[in-house]
């Protein structure tokens, strides 16, 4: 084959597949049984996006052991758990505080409540005596009924708590003995007989996720420290709704105005440019959902935007460089095979540079900024890369096409 | 070829005028420090119409209840933002349901809430400083190990120019100081130092073909050489982050203000600033 076939056949199979790709990409596609889903259905939201609440809870003392901070962080879980909200996050800082995040609730003075309260577990005889406390218990694990198929929690007590439920068990068989965090009633069960083995089944459970909650209530018991919340955020729900479609709006009339800008001023190595950076944006998508599984947010979008306007920098580079080649007189290949090769070293040591702040951000930065930094980053590495990879490519094969000669339309 | 070694006093004297009135404004007027940095108590409201001043009054006296200290302002066209230091997690419901019932307003919950403890203020202040100053640092350490150090030098002046004019502006709106204040600074010096770079880049290559006759030749002839890509690149940065402006929510636009500005001046300093400092320096020690 020619080589002038060869690189029409190749320009037009690449334009082709970058069309189709950032078609899938924007809208999804389902073929048969196959559904391939959107950069936006796979895109994970941050609290400012969903709406939700932000807690920083601050843990009193010093030298708390990491175990015991460990060990804070799994029965917060556990009681934000209980507000019956999927999604919950809870993680330890560096600065050893806990950050809790509830998307989708809006009520911080409740959940503030559910995080911080005391957290003592009694069992309660019908005189509302105490029986057991959450000390006698060594385990509470979620089984099934093999009789009746229903959910139930098993209770594991220590010694001393075997020998003060044997006694109650004794005492108000066939009564109620209710289960009790600090002042709230959370289960009711009837002793059905007594119980000596220090191993009690409680029935009653709607489904498993209301046995698992009885279960996790039951083993949490009281908080290993004293907790301060330092920060609280509710984000309503209407700012999230607010925020998508208008960042949405913002980011198509800004990606739109740099593509047309591109195209009229250097013409065909601009549509050429616009090319790229629809690969530059699908990778970077790409890039930041699954490889980095990153969540996006408010500032995030803006340094994702930031970048898109920042990415055609490396082709401007190039251009102008193919321009001053030809305006020396060379001819269209040998300009554009000096004006990659020329350019390369401002991109490399100006992008460098930028990369530096970016880690540092991310290595000293707190919360924010580091998302910030991290999409910031991404973007930059990837922007160099398309330009050199995807423009050259693309650019190259046009030009030994034939399709188009004339050096004006180069930007001679 | 332009003309900017021989005008490099009109350049530094312009600079010089706007940093120096930001910073008297600075230090009299103070940057409005957000409660990311103070610590303290932020509730906006989204009101169904646009609040006029007699509405804002009677915001401010109910929030006075809560808080005596309590500042009221309205931000965009009906949202209005009460900010306090003594507001408790537990008082900001109650607050919102007065106002709510005295407006009759539509939305169950207020907008946005957010309570800091000054604590955390201070770490993020010391955060900020200390990680500008780490980048700065490594920066400058590649560009001397790239360039020459007094590239290096001149490079971040450049960087110490745009972020005081991006400051000023903090300081002239009185836009609040917050963590995303940070992620503004950054980027300037992120685009700024890429900036200056390819001017310098040019600079060397040139230099290394000694195609000018003399230095000031060649530092006029670079600044040129790379005009056009200056001025294009700025030009696509700021297509995306004013469409953000425009179209984004409030506190987007809180941070696109700023970042216009300093990218813009990034770019200004890059052929005005950097690259005359670099040929006043590199001359005298030839003289």
């Amino acid at each position: 084959m020619q080589v002038k076939t060869k690189s029409r056949l190749k320009f037009l199979i690449s334009t082709v597949l970058i069309v189709l790709f950032a078609y899938i990409l924007s809208s999804g596609l389902i073929v048969g049984d196959y559904k391939i889903s959107s950069i936006g259905e796979i895109t994970k939201l941050g609290l400012d996006l969903k709406g939700g609440v932000y807690i920083e809870e601050e843990i009193k003392g010093d030298n708390v052991s990491k175990e015991t901070i460990e060990r804070t962080k799994q029965l917060i879980e556990l009681r934000v758990n209980a507000l019956g909200v999927n999604e919950s996050v809870v993680t330890v800082t560096q600065q050893n505080r806990i950050r809790i995040e509830i998307p989708g609730v809006y009520d911080a003075e409740n959940a503030l409540k559910q995080i911080g309260k005391t957290g003592k577990l009694t069992f309660r005889g019908p005189n509302n005596d105490v029986v057991i406390t959450g000390e006698d218990i060594k385990d509470a694990t979620v089984g099934v009924n093999q009789q009746t198929n229903q959910p139930v929690v098993q209770l594991k007590l220590n010694e001393a708590g075997t020998k003060k439920f044997a006694e109650a068990t004794q005492k108000y068989v066939g009564q109620v003995i209710s289960i009790y965090m600090d002042e709230e009633r959370v289960s009711a069960p009837v002793v059905k007989s007594v119980i000596t083995t220090g191993e009690a089944i409680i029935e009653g459970s709607k489904d498993i996720e209301e046995a698992k909650r009885l279960a996790g209530i039951i083993k949490s018991g009281a908080l290993p420290v004293e907790l301060v919340p330092a920060t609280v955020k509710t984000i309503g729900p209407s700012l999230g709704a607010d925020a998508i479609p208008t960042s949405k709006k913002a980011a198509i009339i800004g990606i739109a105005l740099v593509m047309l800008f591109m195209a009229i001023y250097y013409r065909i190595p601009g549509i050429i440019a616009d090319l790229a950076l629809t690969v530059y944006i699908m990778l970077t998508m790409l890039i930041f959902t699954t490889v980095l599984k990153g969540t996006l947010t408010l500032p995030g979008i803006a340094g994702l935007l930031l970048s898109i306007g920042m990415a055609v920098d490396a082709n401007v580079l190039i251009f102008e460089r193919i321009k001053e080649e030809l305006k020396l007189g060379k001819s269209l290949r040998t300009a554009v095979d000096a004006g990659f090769s020329r350019a390369l070293p401002s991109i490399l040591d100006s992008n460098i540079t930028t990369i530096i702040a970016g880690l540092v951000l991310m290595w000293l930065g707190s919360g924010q900024v580091k998302g910030f930094a991290l999409t910031l980053v991404t973007g930059v590495i990837c922007s160099m890369f398309t330009a050199i990879t995807v423009t050259k490519f693309l650019l190259k094969n046009f030009v030994n096409s034939n399709w188009i000669d004339n050096k004006k339309m180069y930007g001679a | 070829m332009l003309k900017v070694i021989e005008r490099t006093k009109i350049w530094f004297s312009i600079s010089l005028s706007i940093i120096i009135v930001g910073m008297l404004m600075w230090t009299f007027k103070g940057l409005n420090l957000g409660i990311d940095f103070k610590g303290g108590t932020v509730v906006t409201i989204k009101m169904d119409k646009e609040p006029d001043n007699s509405a804002l009054e009677e915001i401010r006296k109910i929030s006075a209840k809560y808080d005596s200290s309590a500042q009221v302002q309205k931000v965009g066209t009906d949202e209005v933002t009460i900010r306090g230091n003594a507001i408790s997690d537990e008082q900001i419901p109650k607050l919102y349901k007065e106002i709510k019932d005295k407006f009759n307003l539509k939305e169950e919950k207020p907008r946005y809430t957010d309570r800091i403890g000054p604590s955390i203020g201070k770490e993020l202040r010391r955060n900020a400083i200390y990680s500008s100053l780490v980048a700065v640092a490594l920066m400058l350490i590649y560009i001397s190990l790239r360039f020459e150090f007094k590239f290096g030098v001149a490079a971040v002046i450049a960087l110490v120019h745009d972020v005081l004019i991006t400051i000023a502006v903090y300081v002239f709106l009185q836009i609040p100081v917050n963590s995303s204040f940070v992620a503004a600074i950054l980027t300037v010096l992120g685009y700024s130092i890429n900036d200056t770079i390819v001017v310098f880049d040019r600079i060397r290559e040139n230099s290394k073909k000694g195609i000018f006759n003399n230095r000031k030749e060649l530092v006029n002839g670079s600044v040129t050489q790379t005009l056009t890509r200056s001025i294009n690149t700025v030009l696509t940065t700021l297509f995306t982050i004013t469409a953000l402006y425009i179209f984004g929510v409030s506190s987007i636009k809180e941070f696109a203000l700023p970042l216009i500005v300093g990218i813009l001046s990034g770019t200004y300093s890059s052929i005005f600033i950097a690259s005359p400092i670099w040929y006043v320096w590199t001359e005298k020690k030839m003289a």
